[in-house]
C-alpha cells in the first residue's frame, strides 16, 4: 500500500465519518434530555432532499444547508408534538416518523432524481492545508466538515462546563426534580429535539450537497441507524462519538482499502460492512451492559406527564 | 399546537376509543391526502377516488388486492406475535427479503428438475432461510443482550446487499442482457393460481392460515398467554418462571418464518425470478398493519387490505395522474402518525380549557406545552 493512499483513506475517512457525528451529536443532546428520536433517518432523509430542492431551485449550495436544517427541525417538531405534548410512545412515534420521512422525501424528490448540481466544494484552509500530509488529510475539506467540528466542539463544552449542559441532563436524568426546582421539562425537550432534527438535515445536506452532489431515494442508506448505535457506544459521551463516527467511516471505505491491498471484492459485500460493525459494535457493548445501564439518561424513552 | 383544549385523563382506558381510533385515523389520512392532491392541482374527490376505489373496479384489481394482502397477513401475524412479547422486530423486510433470496436460490438450482417436490422444496427452504436470519436477531438479544431493533435494521440492510450481491454477481442470468436479475424460474417452482389468468395464487391461504393458526396459539395455548403476559410485565412473566429467552426465541422464529414464507411466495409467485425489487416495502408496511390492526388477528386482516390498497393507490396514481408511485409511502407514514395521536383518546380525553383550580385532582394532565 503506497502512501498517498494512506493519506486518500483517512482524508475519505474523514468525508465518510462527517454525517455520522451531526446525526449522533444531535441524537445524543436529545437523549441526553431523556428523549428517544428513532426518526434520524426520515429527518436525515427529509434533510438531504430538501437541501437537494433548494439548491437547485435557487442555485445556491449554501441555501439549501439552510434549507435541510429546517426541513429536519420541522420533521422533528412533528416527533416532539407527538412524543413530548401527547406523551405517544417514542419508540412507536420515531418509527411512523421515519416510515414518512422515506416516504416523503422519495415523494418530493421524484422530479429530481438525476439532477446534476454544483455541490458544496472543499475549502482548503490557506497556510494548514499546505502542512505536509496533515494538510491534505485534515485542512482540505468542503466547509461542512469544519463545521462538524466547531458543533462537536459545541456540543462537548456545553456538557463539560455550562448550565445549559447541566440542564438538559438534569431533565433526562430525574424530570420530576428538574421540573420540582423550576426547570420547563417542555422546554428542554423541545429544545433539545429540535436541535437533533437540525443535525440530523444538516447530516442530510451534507450527504446531497457535499459528499454525493445528487438526489436518490433513500440515499442515507441506514446512517440515521447507525448513528443511534454509535450514541450507545459512545456512552452518551461527545468525544466518543467523534471517535465511533470516524472508526464506522472507516469501515465504509473499506474497498480502498482492499483495493490498496490488491483485492477485488464485490461493491455490495463491500457495502455490508458499516451494517455488520455495527451489530459488531452492539455485541460488545452488550457484554459492558452495567457501564452501559450507569451512562444511559434514566428517563430515557419515558414520556413525561407533568402533575398538576 | 392545541392552546385551547386540554386534555385529562379517564378513569380507565376506553374501549371504544381503541377501536374508534383507526377508524379516526383514517378519516384524517384521507382529508389530509385530499388536501395534498388539492395543493398539487388534482381535484382531490378524483384523485382520493383513483388511488384508493380505481384499483379494485374489475376483477383484475380484486385478484392484484389478493397479491398484495398475502405478503402483508404472513408478515404482519409474526410481527404481532412480536410486538405483543413487546420484541420490536423491524426486520420483517429483511426476513421477507432472505426468503425470497434462499427460496430463489433452490429455484435456479432446481431450474431443469420436474417434479412436484420443487415447490415445497423451494417453499419449505425460503421459509428457513427467513427463519434463520430473525433466528441471528434472537441469538444477538438472548445471548448478547443486542437490542433488537437496531440488529434486525441492521440485518435488513445486509439482507438487502446480500440480495444486490446474488442478482448482480452469482445468481445472475448469463442470458438476461446484463440485467441484474436472475433467469426466470420453471413451472415446477411457480405457485399455483387461485384463478386462471390471474396473478393471485395459493399464497392468500398461507396468509389466512397464518391467522387462523395465531389466532389459536394465541388465545387456546398456554405459550400464547406467557406471551401475551411477557409483553405485559415482564416482572410478573419473570415470577410467574415463564423462560423470557425462550420465548423472545419462539416469538421472532415465527415471526422470521413467516416473513421468510411471504418473501419466497412472492418470488414463485407474482414475480417469477430474482431481481432487485422483490420487496416493494411490505415488512415494514407490515409494522403499520399491526399497529392499526389493534394487535388483534381480526383488525390484522382489515389493515391488511387497507395497506394493500396503498400499494396498488401509488401505482394507480402513477399511471393515471403521473404522480410519483411513492405517494405510497407518504399515505402509510401519514396513516401511523394518525393513529398514534389518535390513540391519545384511548387513555385522554379532550375538554375545553377551563382555568384550572388550585388543589383541583392531582390526576388532571395538560397538553400544552408551559
Amino acid at each position: 500500500m503506497d502512501f498517498d493512499l494512506v493519506v486518500n483513506i483517512l482524508f475519505a475517512t474523514i468525508r465518510t465519518g462527517t454525517p455520522l457525528i451531526l446525526i449522533a451529536l444531535g441524537e445524543m443532546v436529545c437523549e441526553k434530555s431523556g428523549v428517544l428520536n428513532l426518526g434520524q433517518e426520515g429527518m436525515v432523509l427529509m434533510g438531504a432532499v430538501a437541501g437537494f430542492m433548494a439548491a437547485v431551485v435557487t442555485g445556491h449550495p449554501g441555501l439549501g444547508v439552510l434549507a435541510a436544517m429546517a426541513a429536519g427541525m420541522l420533521m422533528s417538531l412533528l416527533f416532539g408534538f407527538l412524543a413530548i405534548s401527547l406523551v405517544t410512545s417514542q419508540v412507536a412515534t420515531g418509527l411512523a416518523l421515519t416510515i414518512f420521512g422515506t416516504g416523503l422525501s422519495a415523494f418530493l424528490g421524484a422530479s429530481y432524481v438525476g439532477v446534476g448540481i454544483e455541490g458544496i466544494g472543499a475549502w482548503t484552509v490557506p497556510l494548514l492545508s499546505e502542512i505536509p500530509v496533515i494538510g491534505k488529510i485534515l485542512f482540505s475539506h468542503d466547509p461542512l466538515v469544519y463545521l462538524s467540528w466547531a458543533l462537536f466542539g459545541l456540543v462537548y463544552f456545553c456538557f463539560k462546563s455550562t448550565r445549559i449542559g447541566l440542564i438538559v441532563r438534569s431533565v433526562g436524568e430525574n424530570p420530576e426534580a428538574a421540573n420540582a426546582i423550576g426547570m420547563s421539562v417542555f422546554k428542554v425537550r423541545y429544545g433539545a429535539v429540535l436541535f437533533g432534527g437540525a443535525m440530523a438535515g444538516l447530516a442530510g445536506g451534507y450527504l446531497s450537497l457535499a459528499y454525493t452532489p445528487l438526489w436518490t431515494e433513500g440515499m442515507s442508506a441506514g446512517r440515521g441507524w447507525i448513528a443511534l448505535a454509535l450514541v450507545v457506544f459512545a456512552s452518551w459521551r461527545a468525544e466518543r462519538v467523534l471517535l465511533g463516527a470516524y472508526l464506522f467511516g472507516a469501515a465504509s471505505i473499506m474497498h480502498l482499502v482492499l483495493q490498496g491491498l490488491g483485492f477485488e471484492a464485490s461493491p455490495n459485500l463491500l457495502a455490508m460492512l458499516p451494517y455488520v460493525a455495527t451489530i459488531v459494535v452492539l455485541v460488545v457493548l452488550a457484554n459492558d451492559a452495567v457501564k452501559t445501564r450507569l451512562n444511559t439518561p434514566m428517563a430515557l424513552g419515558k414520556p413525561y406527564r407533568p402533575q398538576l | 399546537m392545541i392552546f385551547a383544549l386540554r386534555i385529562e385523563k379517564r378513569p380507565s382506558d376506553s374501549r371504544l376509543m381503541s377501536l374508534l381510533s383507526p377508524i379516526l385515523a383514517i378519516v384524517l389520512t384521507l382529508v389530509s391526502g385530499a388536501v395534498l392532491f388539492a395543493v398539487l392541482g388534482h381535484p382531490p374527490l378524483h384523485a382520493l377516488y383513483t388511488f384508493f376505489v380505481a384499483p379494485l373496479e374489475d376483477v383484475y384489481g380484486w385478484t392484484e388486492l389478493g397479491v398484495k394482502v398475502a405478503p402483508l397477513l404472513l408478515c404482519a401475524m409474526g410481527l404481532m406475535l412480536c410486538f405483543k412479547a413487546k420484541v420490536w422486530n423491524i426486520g420483517a423486510e429483511g426476513q421477507f427479503i432472505l426468503g425470497g433470496l434462499g427460496g430463489g436460490y433452490i429455484a435456479l438450482e432446481l431450474l431443469q428438475v420436474e417434479s412436484f417436490w420443487v415447490l415445497p422444496a423451494v417453499i419449505i427452504f425460503g421459509s428457513l432461510c427467513g427463519l434463520l436470519w430473525a433466528g441471528l436477531a434472537a441469538l444477538l438479544k438472548t445471548r448478547f443482550g443486542a437490542n433488537e431493533i437496531l440488529t434486525t435494521i441492521m440485518l435488513n440492510y445486509i439482507a438487502l446487499n446480500a440480495l444486490l450481491y446474488a442478482v448482480h454477481g452469482p445468481l445472475k442470468d448469463p442470458e438476461g442482457y446484463n440485467f441484474p436479475e436472475s433467469a426466470l424460474f420453471s413451472d415446477s417452482a411457480l405457485l399455483p393460481a387461485v384463478l386462471d389468468d390471474y396473478r393471485m395464487n395459493i399464497s392468500i391461504w398461507f396468509g389466512l392460515i397464518a391467522v387462523a393458526v395465531i389466532w389459536t396459539l394465541m388465545s387456546r395455548t398456554l405459550i400464547g398467554f406467557q406471551i401475551s403476559v411477557l409483553g405485559e410485565d415482564r416482572a410478573a412473566a419473570r415470577f410467574a418462571g415463564f423462560n423470557e429467552k425462550r420465548l423472545v426465541w419462539v416469538v421472532l422464529l415465527v415471526s422470521g418464518g413467516l416473513a421468510g414464507l411471504a418473501g419466497v411466495s412472492e418470488v414463485v409467485g407474482p414475480v417469477g425470478q430474482l431481481n432487485p425489487y422483490i420487496a416493494p416495502g411490505y415488512g415494514y408496511a407490515a409494522i403499520i398493519v399491526v399497529f392499526l390492526g389493534r394487535m388483534m388477528p381480526i383488525g390484522i386482516v382489515l389493515a391488511s387490505v387497507l395497506l394493500a390498497l396503498t400499494f396498488m393507490g401509488g401505482e394507480m396514481v402513477q399511471m393515471e395522474l403521473t404522480l410519483p408511485k411513492s405517494l405510497t409511502g407518504l399515505f402509510q407514514g401519514m396513516l401511523l402518525f394518525y393513529l398514534l395521536a389518535c390513540d391519545l383518546l384511548i387513555s385522554y380525553r379532550v375538554v375545553p380549557n377551563r382555568p384550572i383550580k388550585k388543589g383541583s385532582g392531582a390526576n388532571l394532565q395538560t397538553a400544552q406545552a408551559d
